[in-house]
């Protein structure tokens, strides 16, 4: 990708007719696969499900890739699975690494802390990346894959579920088309016209604190690290944040009054002053304004018949803890292997529910916690501004107060708890559990290079993966499931030791992996039968498990 | 471990004493202020989220009782 890291990446688009327009008499085209919007989420689960073997046509109403940094903070996780999709180093060559937040009080630091306090992760805790950058990659990755077939200025309009199919209506520059698809994915956002066009409710909590982002161009010595305030002296009572992004980018987001007027707040010549206080200066240029309103919401059932609903428009979370962006991102990951399964019919359609399952359980999770960071930041009566002011107080002195002090809990992946996981039956110590995300650490091939668990897992694509520490005699993994071996003689070397202390392996221990990086199942003592079964849960082939 | 409801203290009436002390000379602001600090200080030394859920449900209850005997008397 030597190329493609000098080339600036295009973000204009233009509309181009597809034959699909050109049908008459013959009815619309069917595809297999339409995904509604492409965003991080839409663009990301195209590349996977090509990259899986599937044709999918991408469809946006727009030309153009949206202006705004918007989503900034990209996780771990997200990272890992964008390394899966083919993009990962050119965002982390562009993005701004970090993994240490400072929260202050007043004046005075409260305490700092580190998401990834621990080497050998390929992968850092988060990047600061623009989310247009990580758009823009993204559209460029799907140039390299035929599969995809991605039309600009393609909105639809109407939609109606059909036993077999989806019917769209899609409208063009040139007027009018339909198209006939399997599945549709709406991946169009909070504001989603397909989660209309399907009658669903997005109902949760609005909350009334106004925020006034501002990105700020400026070169500044503040370390790359997230920087949170209560009641800084420049903004007395109120909270705010400074983070870091490339290009000499910094976001400011500060929390304004409940009753403020938007339109007054947004004005540049009002926010100058503001941001002049919180940095000592006014050598900066404005990039990006916006003042926003929280909203915390999902929808009941993120499956509608055959179309489902991924990322934003689907649940929407307040944007302290970076798990708007990232939850999609792992929604995409969670749906693209089931759906490949599905289309393939080697698994039943019933295994789409436990997409609904997991990742409601991960909308949940996702909204109670940045539910809670809000209601800290804003507090809704004055005995929670009491209890908040407590806090704050006696987190000066106290370990128990720092933890309390909430000022956004940063998105780790959500472990689940869904019918599609083997429980264990063996005792373990540490480790990630059955429905928890992979753990990477560092290994060594058998020529001495040093690399990644993760780089082993996604490795000529992602399947299912059998997981095993070698005992001398080979444990062979079911046929169609990958092989991950260390230790042994053909097997990748553990020069650490990290990779069996963070899986609290002992020799002939497995762990079966799906392949979204999950744990399915994990054996001490691994049985042809055991793994089969496990397996066939997995793939959602227990239909009673489903039920 | 459920909430322990028998009396602990071997002289309960220091605890009570204790606490009332405590709030001496505090207007009505200051003693809310210190009691939110007070109350977070010993929830996170009994460190059990269940005892402290007990705990809470035990408070509320007697503000039910306590209001409902408002009511009769009304």
């Amino acid at each position: 990708m030597a190329q493609a890291k000098t080339q600036q990446a295009k973000t204009q688009f233009g509309y181009r007719r597809h034959p699909d327009q050109n049908r008459p008499g013959q009815g619309p085209a069917e595809h297999p696969v339409v995904i509604v919007g492409a965003g991080p989420v839409g663009l990301s689960l195209a590349i996977d499900l090509a990259q899986r073997g599937q044709r999918v046509v991408l469809l946006d109403d727009a030309d153009r890739i949206g202006e705004g940094s918007r989503a900034i903070c990209f996780s771990k996780r997200s990272l890992e699975y964008w390394d899966r999709l083919g993009v990962c180093d050119r965002m982390v060559e562009k993005g701004v690494v970090w993994s240490v937040g400072r929260i202050f009080h007043g004046e005075s630091q409260l305490y700092q802390f580190n998401l990834l306090p621990e080497d050998g992760h390929k992968r850092p805790a988060f990047i600061n990346l623009q989310q247009y950058y990580a758009e823009a990659y993204l559209a460029d990755r799907v140039q390299d894959l035929p599969g995809i077939d991605l039309r600009w200025r393609n909105q639809v309009t109407a939609l109606e579920q059909r036993n077999d199919s989806v019917a769209l209506t899609i409208v063009t520059p040139e007027g009018n088309y339909y198209l006939h698809a399997q599945y549709v994915i709406a991946c169009d956002g909070a504001r989603s016209s397909l989660r209309q066009m399907v009658g669903a409710d997005f109902a949760g909590q609005v909350f009334e604190d106004q925020f006034l982002i501002a990105d700020v161009k400026m070169t500044a010595e503040f370390p790359t690290e997230r920087w949170f305030w209560f009641d800084p002296p420049f903004h007395a009572g109120r909270s705010a944040l400074l983070h870091r992004q490339p290009d000499d980018v910094w976001r400011i987001d500060l929390q304004l009054s409940r009753d403020a007027d938007p339109l007054t707040e947004k004005k540049p010549e009002n926010v100058r002053p503001r941001i002049a206080r919180m940095l000592g200066h006014d050598k900066f240029e404005f990039e990006w304004i916006s003042l926003y309103k929280f909203q915390c919401r999902r929808m009941d059932r993120f499956l509608h018949g055959r179309v489902i609903f991924a990322g934003d428009s689907a649940h929407q979370v307040s944007p302290f803890g970076a798990r708007g962006a990232n939850s999609g991102l792992e929604d995409a990951e969670n749906l693209a292997w089931k759906l490949d399964r599905v289309l393939r019919g080697t698994s039943p359609a019933s295994l789409l529910e436990s997409y609904h399952v997991e990742r409601s359980l991960a909308a949940d999770e996702n909204i109670r916690e940045s539910t809670r960071s809000t209601d800290f930041m804003a507090p809704n009566t004055r005995q929670e501004a009491r209890l908040r002011k407590a806090v704050l107080s006696l987190a000066k002195e106290t370990e128990f107060g720092k933890r309390m002090v909430n000022g956004g809990r940063l998105s780790v992946p959500c472990s689940y708890d869904s019918p599609l996981l083997s429980p264990d039956a063996d005792a373990w110590r540490g480790g990630p559990l059955p429905g928890c995300s992979m753990l990477d650490a560092p290994v060594a091939t058998r020529a001495g290079e040093q690399a990644y668990l993760t780089d082993a897992f996604s490795q000529g694509g992602t399947d299912f993966t059998l997981l095993s520490f070698s005992n001398g005699a080979a444990f062979e993994a079911p046929v169609g499931v990958k092989d991950i071996c260390i230790g042994g003689e053909d097997g990748l070397a553990d020069p650490a030791g990290l990779t069996a202390k963070r899986y609290d392996a002992e020799p002939g221990s497995a762990y079966l992996l799906r392949p979204d990086g999950y744990v399915a199942a994990r054996f001490r003592h691994p049985t042809r039968a055991g793994v089969a079964a496990a397996l066939s849960r997995a793939q959602g082939l227990n239909e009673q498990g489903l039920n | 471990m459920p909430l322990s409801t028998s009396s602990n203290f071997a002289q309960p009436d220091d605890a009570f004493r204790a606490i009332v002390e405590a709030h001496r000379g505090f207007t009505d602001e200051q003693s809310a202020d210190f009691d939110a600090a007070l109350v977070l200080i010993l929830a996170n030394h009994i460190g059990d989220i269940e005892v402290l859920r007990d705990a809470i449900l035990l408070a509320k209850r007697r503000m039910i009782d306590g209001q409902q005997q408002q009511q009769q008397q009304q």
